[in-house]
């Protein structure tokens, strides 16, 4: 079952076309890892399939609905349905880890405090932050906002997750454990997701499948193997960090 | 391009900048009201958000409020004692707190003080990322952070106002009484005689209209502040400057309203 569809979007700024006709498809429990060069489109991609960004043409459906098409409630109950980790966690620093993780519940549901402090302190200890949630998100390392913006994605249930470099600036170990807690939420409760990545080769054993965009387009997409294997020479070349071949490094 | 349309060029780019910003500040008020109306009804946020514009402002209020009084008193009095009129000392201090020196000193404090800090706090979420995130889930941004500061903007200011305008007649009495020949009875007697409803509602139709343009210019320049660092500080220049402007143009056509 196909949840979440793009189909060849388009996006300009400036007049500068930033996605030239994308399309890509993730299946339900499928993670799907976006790679490609820096400025080639990914994040941009993400707030489209989240619906912080409209398109210029064509269409983002989520398990057939298209975002750019609702308003009101059926948006907001599709909305419901993802979340979003941002690359730098996009934690509201005048509040605690704590109230961090159980904003969305004080906002969204009519939840009593005892209730939210169960379901805040359960989330906190499944991505490894017990006794951190009287800290404010610049007492605690990028890691750990990392995780606090995991957790209070995971509050709120949603099907479908969307991960904007979830480890860039974080060292090899505290990556390789981000990657590991990803795929356990998966697993967990049986997320769909999309990691917008530069970890390769890393991020290979952790998702289904991959997706590179480049010059605006996804050229190639397959398993883990499919692209380590591919003879495509820009592929080859991003995946292996080559400075040499049809990817220009200036 | 030609030399000749160069300078059309330049004024139309200008003119057509300028109309897509006023027209942009139009539009975010007007969802900004609309979202004022419709419930979730974020009351906590709205105290929060009094405390922060109206009671933190209290103390810069008080010392503007009572000097603001002292050296109009003290100015007005020579003048006064020239034509003999130096028992009006009383109502003319008043009057010009209560119409006009309050209302307007008042919302330029409230600015420097206030709306700098709103337009640098929601710039700054703006650019990491906290506006997306309140977005992502699903709730509606300008019920967050627009509509609670309007609110308390157009609660505060008329109270903050209303103390200005007390403490500046006070500070008038101090100079007037304390240190030249005024008596208490003319001083007080005076603005009981010449001060009437109609004048204080005029102070409060300003502070209450301040209010508005103050959180209004301060939630819009933070909300669409540019990249980085530099476009939240240029962003709170422009917010800071936008609104003094405003305050001082608005003061004259609210008054020509009030006047007729």
């Amino acid at each position: 079952m196909t949840m979440i569809e793009v189909v060849d979007l388009h996006k300009s700024f400036n007049n500068h076309e930033v996605l030239r006709g994308i399309s890509l498809k993730v299946e339900k429990g499928q993670i799907l890892a976006l790679i490609g060069g820096s400025g080639n489109g990914k994040s941009v991609l993400l707030k489209h399939i989240i619906g912080l960004a409209k398109a210029d043409r064509g269409n983002v459906l989520i398990d057939n609905q298209d975002i750019n098409k609702l308003k009101g409630m059926s948006l907001k109950r599709l909305k419901e349905r993802l979340g979003i980790v941002f690359q730098g966690g996009a934690l509201f620093d005048s509040l605690t880890v704590f109230d961090n993780v159980a904003f969305p519940l004080r906002e969204k549901t009519k939840m009593k405090y005892s209730q939210i402090h169960e379901i805040v302190m359960q989330e906190l200890a499944s991505v490894g932050l017990s006794g951190s949630e009287n800290k404010y998100p610049a007492e605690i390392s990028g890691g750990m906002k990392k995780r606090v913006a995991l957790a209070r994605c995971l509050v709120m249930k949603p099907e479908i997750i969307l991960f904007d470099e979830p480890t860039t600036g974080l060292d090899p170990l505290i990556g390789k454990a981000i990657h590991k807690l990803i795929r356990s939420c998966q697993q967990r409760l049986n997320l769909t997701a999309i990691i917008v990545t530069h970890e390769i080769p890393a991020i290979f054993s952790v998702v289904d499948r991959v997706a590179m965009l480049y010059n605006g387009k996804i050229i190639a997409e397959g398993t883990p193997k499919d692209m380590e294997e591919s003879s495509d020479p820009v592929i080859h070349q991003f995946i292996h960090g080559e400075l040499s071949g049809p990817i220009s490094t200036q | 391009m030609n030399p000749v349309f160069a300078p059309f060029k330049i004024t139309g780019s200008f003119v057509t900048k300028f109309i897509r910003e006023l027209g942009g500040m139009g539009c975010f008020l007007a969802v900004s009201l609309f979202w004022m109306v419709f419930p979730p009804y974020l009351i906590r946020r709205v105290v929060k958000q009094i405390n922060f514009i109206g009671v933190k402002t209290v103390l810069v209020i008080v010392l503007t409020g009572s000097f603001t009084g002292m050296v109009l008193a003290l100015q007005i009095y020579y003048v006064l004692v020239k034509f003999g009129a130096d028992a009006s000392l009383g109502p003319v201090v008043a009057l010009s707190l209560i119409k006009e020196l309050g209302p307007v000193i008042c919302a330029l404090m409230v600015t420097g003080r206030a709306g700098s800090a709103l337009t640098a706090e929601i710039g700054i979420m703006r650019i990491t990322e906290q506006i997306d995130a309140i977005d992502a889930m699903a709730l509606n941004p300008y019920k967050y952070l627009v509509v609670p500061n309007l609110l308390a903007g157009i609660i505060s200011l008329p109270v903050l106002n209303a103390f200005f305008v007390v403490l500046g007649v006070f500070g008038g009495y101090l100079v007037g009484v304390g240190l030249m020949d005024v008596s208490s009875g003319t001083y007080f007697g005076g603005i009981k005689d010449f001060v009437d409803a109609q004048d204080v509602l005029e102070g409060l139709y300003k502070s209450l209209s301040f209010g508005v343009l103050i959180t209004w210019i301060s939630c819009y320049k933070g909300y669409f502040a540019g990249y980085g660092a530099e476009g939240v500080s240029k962003a709170t220049t422009q917010s800071v400057v936008l609104s003094s402007v405003v305050i001082l143009v608005w003061d004259y056509f609210i008054t020509s309203i009030l006047v007729s």
